[in-house]
């Protein structure tokens, strides 16, 4: 038996850990092992480890060393920026802002503030999941005390303005955050020049391990800690070091930063060829998020009249891995906040299908995915009893709640 | 996350499709999620003669769909009106809890074409 082509196209829920980091990773665990708070050499040697992956954490967004809080990832790192911001500055103001289409670790963090007693804006968005500059303006209050807005968004790929939010931010006073997990490595970040005071990132997303990540805390700026304990990450962040979680980032930071000019290019062929013969190909489908600002390994597409889990489920038996923004993949049955925040209408939100490309996929498997998937699209709308009944488009989006 | 038997049955669905001159017809839409089943019935002598259905939804969905239609082809209505969306999901080795839902859409679209032909007899 032939074995079955596998395609990984999930690349915006996780990647694999990069060989020469994984080896980097093991020898941290094995041989360079010592705790990097004591004096002997072996916690000499691991203090060495850690500071040189606080180098390549810096250096990836063009931060100052002492500027990096190494954390359990990039929910953390958000939660550490929010809150920890939220707490110190409480006595300048209580008001946020942020924006409908952030990921829930920004999102519920910001709502937990709001039953704490802070005020929360939600910055509402065009159909391309860009917030607008007008809307951000207006929601500033003298109260106002950090603006949180993603870089790119995990979903739709739609690269925010963050460049103008900080500009505006620093104009006015206010703390600008920025969730930049699916950014790094990917699209060039320059923190002094886009005015960011806080950015959360993410080890395993660009194919560092799982659990390691880190907030970006511009100098001067107080933060109050989540956690209590030694003195660990300037008293930010206590508790021994995940060093060969930090060492194995900081390897995967600097490789996905010095490799990013080729592989943005080379992917966002990959992409625009994808998407192009998608739309070619099949009828009734619609690209979700922004066709230009759009980050280079987001290819959303929503077939109409076709249910995504199940969509997944066909291409999964082909060995293709995606996701879906469908309410029946959510497990609280909601379809995915940030299409409908982008007014996408329920019914084609069900049908919508993230694939997300990364290192490994070549063109042979894009040209695979293309073929494998008329067929399933039509099999299922063969099923379908949305197709073909000459309904018009979202005849009054029948399958709201 | 789905056995074997909801994979058989999402990969080869029994009875898909319209019954052109169907006597009984149900639809349902599922609250949870959104999703729509239909029902064709083509009852004789108070047996189901032929179903067939269409489904938008998910695997499970899809799944039941084609199990309730194997479940309850040539057995009386009575019969029919039985099954329940348990006894369904029991007929494919279980579904994962937050699917469970998807089988009331099945055994409602059932029910809602059994009353559709009972409604059509009466008139
Ligand atoms: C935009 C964004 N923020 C935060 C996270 C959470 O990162 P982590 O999985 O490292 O906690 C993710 C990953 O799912 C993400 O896509
Ligand atoms: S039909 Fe939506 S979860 Fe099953």
């Amino acid at each position: 038996m032939i074995e079955l082509r596998k395609v990984y196209l999930d690349h915006s829920a996780t990647t694999p850990v990069r060989p020469e980091v994984a080896e980097l990773v093991r020898e941290y665990m094995t041989r360079c092992f010592g705790n990097p708070s004591s004096v002997h050499s072996f916690g000499r040697e691991a203090k060495a480890g850690l500071t040189k992956a606080r180098e390549q954490a810096a250096g990836a967004i063009g931060a100052h060393t002492e500027e990096i809080i190494f954390t359990s990832g990039g929910t953390e790192a958000d939660n550490l920026a929010l809150r920890g911001a939220a707490y110190a500055y409480a006595n300048k103001g209580k008001h946020l802002i942020t924006s409908a289409v952030e990921h829930h670790a920004v999102l519920d963090t910001c709502k937990e503030l709001e039953k704490e007693g802070y005020s929360l804006t939600v910055l509402p968005v065009d159909e391309y999941g860009l917030i607008r500059m007008n809307d951000l303006r207006r929601a500033i209050t003298p109260e106002t005390i950090l603006i949180s807005v993603m870089h790119v968004n995990n979903e739709v790929g739609t690269i925010e303005p963050i460049e103008e939010i900080g500009a505006l931010a620093k104009e006015r006073g206010i703390l600008f955050h920025t969730d930049a997990v699916q950014s790094l490595g990917k699209i060039p970040i320059d923190v002094k020049k886009m005015n960011i005071d806080l950015l959360s990132a993410s080890g395993h997303k660009i194919y560092g391990p799982k659990g390691t990540g880190f907030l970006y805390a511009k100098r001067g700026i107080k933060l109050h800690p989540l956690v209590f304990g030694g003195g660990q990450e300037r008293k930010l962040r206590p508790g021994t070091e995940n060093l060969p979680g930090i060492v194995g980032l900081g390897l995967a930071a600097a490789l996905a930063v010095r490799e990013m000019d080729m592989e943005t290019a080379r992917l966002q062929k990959l992409r625009d060829y994808m998407i192009k013969e998608i739309l070619e190909k099949i009828n009734d489908v619609q690209l979700n998020g922004h066709p230009d600002i759009r980050v280079s390994s987001n290819v959303n597409i929503s077939f109409k009249y076709v249910e995504g889990e199940s969509l997944l489920l066909s291409l999964d038996m082909k060995g293709i891995a995606a996701s879906s923004g469908s309410a029946c993949t959510s497990g609280s049955l909601d379809p995915s906040h940030v299409l409908t925040a982008m007014g996408i209408c329920h019914e084609v939100a069900h049908g919508s299908v993230r694939m997300t490309l990364g290192h490994d996929n070549t063109e042979e498997d894009i040209k695979y995915v293309l073929e494998a998937l008329p067929p399933i699209v039509d099999r299922l709308r063969a099923m379908s009893p949305l197709y073909q009944q000459n309904r018009k488009e979202c005849a009054g989006c029948t399958l709201k709640k | 996350m789905y056995t074997e038997k909801v994979m058989d049955h999402f990969t080869n669905p029994r009875n898909v499709g319209e019954i052109e001159n169907a006597n009984g017809v149900g639809e349902v839409g599922n609250a949870s999620c959104g999703d729509i089943m239909r029902i064709y019935l083509l009852v004789e002598d108070n047996i189901i003669k032929d179903i067939k259905f269409k489904t938008f939804g998910c695997g499970a969905a899809i799944a039941t769909s084609s199990m309730v239609t194997e479940m309850v082809k040539g057995r009386t209505l009575a019969e029919a009106l039985e099954v329940t969306n348990k006894a369904i999901a029991e007929a494919l080795g279980g579904l994962p809890p937050v699917k469970m839902h998807c089988s009331n859409l099945a055994a409602d679209a059932l029910k809602r074409a059994i009353e559709d032909y009972q409604a059509g007899q009466a008139s």
